[in-house]
């Protein structure tokens, strides 16, 4: 293991995270604050407990989801992308590092940031609404699981990407739909019939209702399917970045 | 196989390597070379022959597509760590974090490389390149020589037994020319290997011990320097005549002499190394005929001929 390399890169990615700290921690907080006074305060006092918990605080967990997933999505894709863009990556691929150490260092440091985003959003929703975690094992293992997941979709997407419009769009037209509409701010029992089956192929709902079900102990489905298709997400993302790695797609010619 | 212990193989010895890119462009065709230990070797070539695709496979970022590469006795592709380890590659392009500072970028480098840190010396790698007092700035704000130093920074960083310099002085001023040629030599000095493509001939002309020409993604020569300039460079004599004339006489043709298109102007090639130039013959001989001389003068040729000539003789 080459861990010098990967203490170079994970380091360097946190430190280009800190100097742009407004853009990178405030300004997700204070979108996330706004959803909260808009669904959990304003239209939330409208509407009676889902499940038994107060919409306010029901909607925490999705609120926090939806940012993990943002979050982990354009840090990864953004880390990789910048690099190939400007050239810099001649020196990494030049490197005496492994495909492994790669993805290590380049996902480990997005799962970082978008870990402590979304403590952070936990800590700012705590000041609206009181929130007890019946699970905090759990809701750790939900957490990093999906954003170490969502990191390697996003470092694929930033090998993929071959200009800032398709950096954009998977996140854009696929996965934040996919989150507002994966259970975010309801219960997919509130849907009609229907579309509670259609809301099963959404693979956003089965995270959201893990991570929900860590802090309330209700789930739309199963903790056990939750877990578990969170993992399948992540072997599949780890597959692509095999081959990735395997036929030097679009990183070595 | 062929496997050395690393302290006696070569720096670098590719057997047969080919690259075929994507789009079916043939980049390399069987290519054979060795790069000797401690050496200063210069790859020439024209726009598109293969210089940077070649470097590009030693170094990691390139994908053969037949042959094989050892670094040092090491296989670039299953013992890539070793191998990579030890180069250090200043590339073309001007490719720089342009947020960071120079003294964070090259740490990084280093780290990178798997080697510790250690600020000495980066601190001496720095002040060698005049990048000390820099090394507090981000890398936007310095021009273009700078950001050339910075790389050439960079791929030092970690100490490496081979540097790679891919175009090194390609639009650079004389100042870095100079300082860099200074750090090349200190390096040779210090046992490191060398290999650089340039478009200066000149520059392999001063700097190198050996040199390679690729063309079309094939090595066709590789010469020490100095047997190529005996071996190829040749010299000849440039003897003006007062008055043209129409046809050279036989035994005139039969000591070497040519004979100028305009007519007024005869040549003579010969060897300056050798005992007898034949020169004294010549001028008796011109005499005796009396052909009347109006200048005479000597011609050497460079590198540079040498070089188009080869490639001519190819096409």
């Amino acid at each position: 293991m080459n861990f010098y390399a990967i203490k170079a890169i994970y380091t360097f990615e946190m430190a280009r995270w800190w100097r742009t700290v407004t853009q990178s921690i405030i300004s997700p907080v204070v979108s996330t604050s706004l959803y909260f006074v808009v669904f959990g305060a304003a239209i939330g006092s409208r509407i009676e407990s889902v499940e038994g918990v107060s919409y306010a605080a029901f909607i925490v967990p999705g609120l926090i989801m939806l940012s993990l997933l943002q979050q982990s999505l354009s840090n990864a894709s953004f880390a990789i992308y910048f690099p190939k863009f400007a050239g810099t990556v001649y020196e990494i691929l030049s490197a005496p590092i492994s495909h492994v150490e790669t993805v290590i260092s380049f996902v480990g440091a997005a799962a970082t940031k978008s870990i402590i985003l979304a403590l952070i959003i936990l800590v700012t929703a705590n000041l609206f609404v009181e929130i007890h975690i019946q699970h905090p094992v759990w809701m750790v293992v939900f957490l990093v699981l999906t954003a170490v997941t969502f990191s390697l979709i996003g470092f694929i997407i930033g090998i993929w990407a071959d200009g800032f419009e398709k950096l954009q769009l998977i996140p854009l037209l696929i996965v934040t739909p996919l989150a507002f509409l994966g259970g975010t701010f309801y219960s997919i029992s509130m849907l009609p019939e229907t579309w509670q089956t259609v809301a099963l192929f959404n693979p956003v709902v089965y995270l959201v209702s893990g991570f929900r079900w860590s802090f309330y102990g209700v789930a739309d489905v199963d903790i056990a399917i939750s877990l578990g298709m969170t993992l399948v997400f992540m072997a599949v993302a780890l597959a692509i970045i095999t081959w990735i790695f395997k036929t030097g797609y679009k990183l070595r010619s | 196989m062929n496997i050395q212990t690393s302290t006696t193989a070569p720096a670098v010895s590719i057997t047969s390597l080919d690259k075929t890119y994507d789009t079916g462009f043939q980049a390399l065709r069987g290519v054979d070379l060795t790069i000797r230990r401690g050496e200063i070797f210069a790859l020439l070539g024209p726009n598109g022959a293969g210089k940077t695709t070649l470097i590009g496979t030693i170094c990691g970022l390139v994908r053969p597509t037949g042959g094989q590469i050892l670094v040092g006795g090491y296989d670039v592709l299953t013992e890539f760590r070793k191998t990579r380890a030890m180069i250090g590659l200043v590339p073309q392009e001007l490719t720089t974090d342009r947020f960071e500072t120079v003294w964070a970028t090259v740490s990084f480098t280093r780290g990178l490389f798997g080697k510790p840190r250690n600020d000495k010396v980066i601190e001496k790698i720095l002040r060698d390149l005049s990048l000390w007092d820099k090394r507090n700035e981000k890398l936007i704000a310095l021009s273009g020589g700078m950001k050339r130093r910075v790389l050439i920074a960079k791929a030092l960083s970690h100490e490496p037994s081979i540097l790679f310099l891919d175009e090194p002085t390609a639009g650079v001023d004389v100042e870095l020319r100079r300082d860099m040629w200074n750090v090349v030599r200190e390096l040779r000095e210090g046992g490191v290997t060398i290999i650089l493509t340039t478009h200066y001939i000149e520059e392999a002309e001063e700097m190198a011990d050996r040199i390679g020409v690729i063309s079309n993604g094939q090595i066709i020569l590789v010469e020490e320097k100095a047997e190529l300039m005996r071996k190829l460079g040749r010299k000849y004599l440039a003897i003006q005549l007062q008055e043209p004339i129409a046809e050279l006489p036989g035994d005139l043709a039969a000591m070497g002499l040519t004979l100028a298109e305009t007519g007024d102007e005869l040549r003579y090639s010969y060897d300056s190394q050798s005992d007898r130039t034949g020169i004294a013959n010549l001028m008796a001989a011109l005499n005796a005929r009396g052909v009347r001389i109006k200048d005479l003068s000597t011609h050497q040729s460079s590198l540079e001929d040498i070089f188009i000539g080869l490639l001519r003789d190819r096409t």
